[in-house]
């Protein structure tokens, strides 16, 4: 392989170029130890598509990246000690007090190391807007189909990372053991503790005995800064290499097909924009953490099982189970001197559910087409209404959680009755998924009505002519051939028919539930009513051909 | 002496040991007792109490009855002490301009004078708390750490950790603590005003609650300095996830709108 070079020089034809360039000369020496050169080939000429929607996952990807630096920077500086210290800091309003070395070490991060309080407000920020970056993307992914085969693995993945990332940044918010975290820990030993028969166990195990003892920060610190973020770092991984082997989606439009990719190059294109992107990511995080204050655990004080303040709630990503508990009645169950607690047992068992219930979508999709085709185009979502509104219908039921979880300030701020609030989260728990999904489906339906006038009639024009015998039209004019093409490129499933019930003998035929069930939600998704049909090329051309006559 | 001795059977005699007798009372009474001091402090006292009674009789009789003995609109005042009276009317509290769940802070409608006249009027009506002299509620040489400590183990769970206030049943409310002032916050203490336990000096000692005081003028008083930067209303990781949503991924999806609006152009060939 040391050869490579002289060889390359040597057939320039006999022409001496002289000794290659340092940079060539340096780039053999790579390839002939890292295969680069088969690498560079077929990924640095890979094609990405140009929309803004495709850098969520970016967004996600460099402030991953951006809170594994800012959180090596803390590992140097903090304790993951529950030892108790008193405090001789320089924060005069906690001097005196007893505290675990773990909250003193985060004052000292926050008041005595350089940059140290700029650090660990970039690397909270960065994380709440780790975990909203996910939720976007994924809603992105989800909304516009991005997950059909062949990407349904990746959608696993991705989801994954959203779940690893909670929990992630829940052991981390932990940490610094003061006393809103502190709270958020009991929760959790609460939750643990519902759990029936083992429940007490699993606490005295992953407390090592009473709460809070002496052990969890310890615990959480190789949680959150090794066993976590390592799976994360593999997924993440996985996940790349998978957008890379399937090839980017795009949106449907004229030279694209589902099987071309339009867009630039990786090299040099996505390399500058990626690159420069990361820096305006860091930049954004950075500057918010100049400017906003997090998490400020001197106000908040150390953590003691004795005291509790109000308005303590998780992170935002976390919101959604405290809403659970919030507004669930506090049902518990004694026999046999056992307790049930169902108050906190439900909650515990709905919270994994609520987050199953999007993951598990794109399975069940495939299972009422029954579509084992490749899709490399992304659907509108109006074109696919029935789960543009399961999507919109998700969300709704999210937020209405996070308004429980934050119940207490909604009652404060807008001087309403904190038993209000509960009682209107605990109906719409149930009610708002129902109506989000029936007026997302009919807003869908309405715009694919739109779409398929525009294509017939063209677009308003504004233009109001007023014929000779005194009617007032309107004039439209007619669409682009790109337009056309664009609007109309949205393929329509027909909905799946049961068949016959009698065979050809005229002996009744065995349908299974499942396939029956099968039918109806296919019904449902593309019966009649259910979606618009687009223009035929007949219809276009018998209008299109009277056209003047209005 | 003889002279004397002589005239003691003189008709006058009698005469002039009363006017000596008398005169001698007087100036030993005019000497010694400080009654003209206090007789004129009483009138003032009952003049005050006069008064106040008049203010009462317009503006919180009609829900605290005319002689504040309570009514279903309002309750009793007898012993609440004119510390409840200082803290309620100083406050803009009451009057209240309409009955609800809580009586929220508002504009002050009585100057200082008139509160006192009026708490001097609560005040007779049955024994209460006092209004607190300075030395009480100031907080210069009180422990702040202290303060801290007790302010979470007692305070926080209703008011938050630093003060920022929060949320009770059926609309009540733990009010926020900024901007109030060191006397209202030990009369709040003192005297435990509508949905508040009170903290007599049984409970919590002058000294806590001078700590208390302090702790609250270092956390959440006009000089309290945030560190971070923006407070976002010191509530918490509502307030921040919010202000991640919407300015963090905001701007985030703004920026990336921008770049890839910028791509690079194909050569036209």
């Amino acid at each position: 392989m040391s050869t490579t070079a002289s060889n390359t020089n040597a057939s320039g034809g006999g022409r001496s170029r002289g000794p290659a360039p340092a940079g060539e000369r340096l780039a053999d020496w790579a390839d002939g130890r890292l295969g680069i050169y088969s690498l560079a080939k077929s990924n640095m000429r890979k094609i990405f598509p140009d929309h803004w929607s495709f850098m969520l996952g970016e967004v996600c990807l460099y402030s991953f990246i951006i809170i594994i630096l800012t959180g090596v920077y803390l590992t140097l500086f903090f304790h993951p000690s529950m030892n108790e210290v008193v405090y001789h800091g320089s924060y005069v309003p906690l001097q005196g007090q007893l505290m675990s070395e773990a909250f003193n070490s985060t004052l000292h991060i926050s008041f005595e190391v350089r940059g140290g309080l700029l650090i660990r407000q970039i690397h909270h920020w960065a994380a709440l807007i780790f975990l909203a970056g996910m939720f976007v993307h994924m809603m992105r992914v989800f909304f516009t189909g991005a997950f059909r085969k062949p990407r349904e693995v990746n959608w696993l993945f991705g989801f994954l990372l959203f779940v690893l990332g909670m929990f992630t940044g829940f052991t981390g918010y932990s940490l610094p053991d003061d006393l809103l975290s502190g709270t958020g820990v009991r929760f959790m030993e609460g939750a643990i503790l519902s759990v029936p028969i083992v429940g007490t166990y699993l606490s005295f195990f992953l407390f090592g005995g009473q709460f809070p003892g002496h052990d969890f920060v310890a615990r959480f610190y190789s949680i959150h800064i090794l066993l976590l973020p390592g799976i994360m770092l593999g997924l993440l991984v996985a996940h790349l290499i998978l957008v890379f082997y399937h090839k980017h989606t795009q949106f449907a439009g004229p030279g694209k097909t589902n099987n071309n990719v339009v867009g630039m190059p990786l090299l040099p294109v996505y390399m500058a924009k990626a690159g420069g992107f990361f820096f305006l990511v860091f930049g954004v995080i950075a500057a918010i953490a100049a400017i906003a204050q997090i998490n400020p655990i001197w106000a908040i004080g150390p953590y003691r099982p004795d005291q509790v303040s109000t308005g303590a709630q998780p992170d935002w990503y976390m919101g959604f189970s405290e809403g659970l508990i919030r507004v669930m009645p506090g049902w518990e169950i004694n026999f046999w001197g056992h307790t049930l607690v169902l108050g906190v047992f439900i909650p515990l068992i709905i919270f994994p559910l609520v987050l199953v219930a999007i993951a598990v979508y794109p399975f069940i999709e495939a299972w009422v087409t029954g579509d084992r085709r490749e899709h490399h185009i992304l659907d509108r979502p109006r074109n696919a209404p029935t789960r543009t509104a399961f999507g919109a219908a998700w969300i709704s039921w999210y937020f209405v959680l996070l308004i429980g979880g934050g119940n207490d300030l909604w009652a404060t701020h807008f001087h309403l009755s904190i038993n209000a609030i509960t009682w209107f989260v605990r109906i719409s728990f149930f009610v708002v998924p129902v109506i989000t999904f029936v007026v997302t489906k009919r807003v869908c339906l309405g715009l694919q009505r739109r779409d398929k006038d525009k294509v017939l009639h063209g677009r308003e024009s504004g233009i109001i002519k007023r014929l000779p015998h005194g009617e007032f039209i309107e004039v439209h004019e007619p669409l682009s051939q790109e337009q056309l093409y664009t609007l109309t490129a949205h393929e329509q499933y027909e909905p799946v028919e049961l068949g016959p019930t009698v065979d050809e003998n005229g002996v009744e035929r065995k349908i299974k539930g499942s396939q029956k069930l099968r039918a109806k939600l296919s019904n449902a998704y593309y019966g009649e009513d259910n979606q618009i049909q687009k223009p035929t090329v007949e219809e276009y051309r018998e209008i299109t051909s009277g056209h003047g006559h209005h | 002496m003889k002279k004397l001795s002589a005239r003691r059977r003189h008709p006058l005699a009698a005469v002039v040991v009363l006017l000596l007798a008398l005169a001698a009372t007087g100036g030993l009474y005019t000497a010694f007792a400080p009654a003209s001091k206090a007789k004129a402090d009483d009138t003032a006292q009952s003049l005050t109490i006069e008064e106040g009674k008049k203010l009462y009789e317009v503006g919180c009789a009609s829900c605290h009855g005319t002689g504040g003995q309570g009514t279903t609109d309002g309750p009793s005042l007898v012993g609440v002490g004119a510390a409840a009276v200082d803290f309620q009317v100083g406050t803009g509290r009451m009057p209240a301009q309409q009955p609800g769940a809580q009586v929220p802070r508002k504009r002050v409608i009585y100057n200082q004078a008139q509160i006192d006249q009026l708490a001097a009027y609560i005040a007779s009506l049955g024994a209460g708390p006092a209004v607190p002299t300075k030395n009480q509620y100031s907080p210069e040489g009180a422990d702040v750490a202290k303060g801290g400590e007790l302010f979470r183990t007692n305070c926080a769970q209703c008011h938050n950790f630093t003060g920022k206030g929060g949320a009770l049943t059926h609309g009540k409310f733990a009010p926020e603590l900024t901007g109030v002032s060191p006397k209202h916050i030990y009369e709040a203490m003192q005297t435990g005003p509508q949905n508040m336990p009170s903290f007599p000096d049984t409970t919590m000692t002058e000294k806590n609650k001078k700590d208390i005081i302090a702790y609250l003028n270092a956390v959440n008083g006009d000089e309290t300095e945030n560190p971070g930067g923006l407070e976002l209303g010191g509530l918490g990781p509502v307030s921040e996830g919010l202000f991640a949503w919407i300015f963090g991924l905001g701007a985030l999806i703004a920026v990336a709108v921008w770049v890839a609006a910028r791509t690079a152009k194909a050569k036209k060939s």
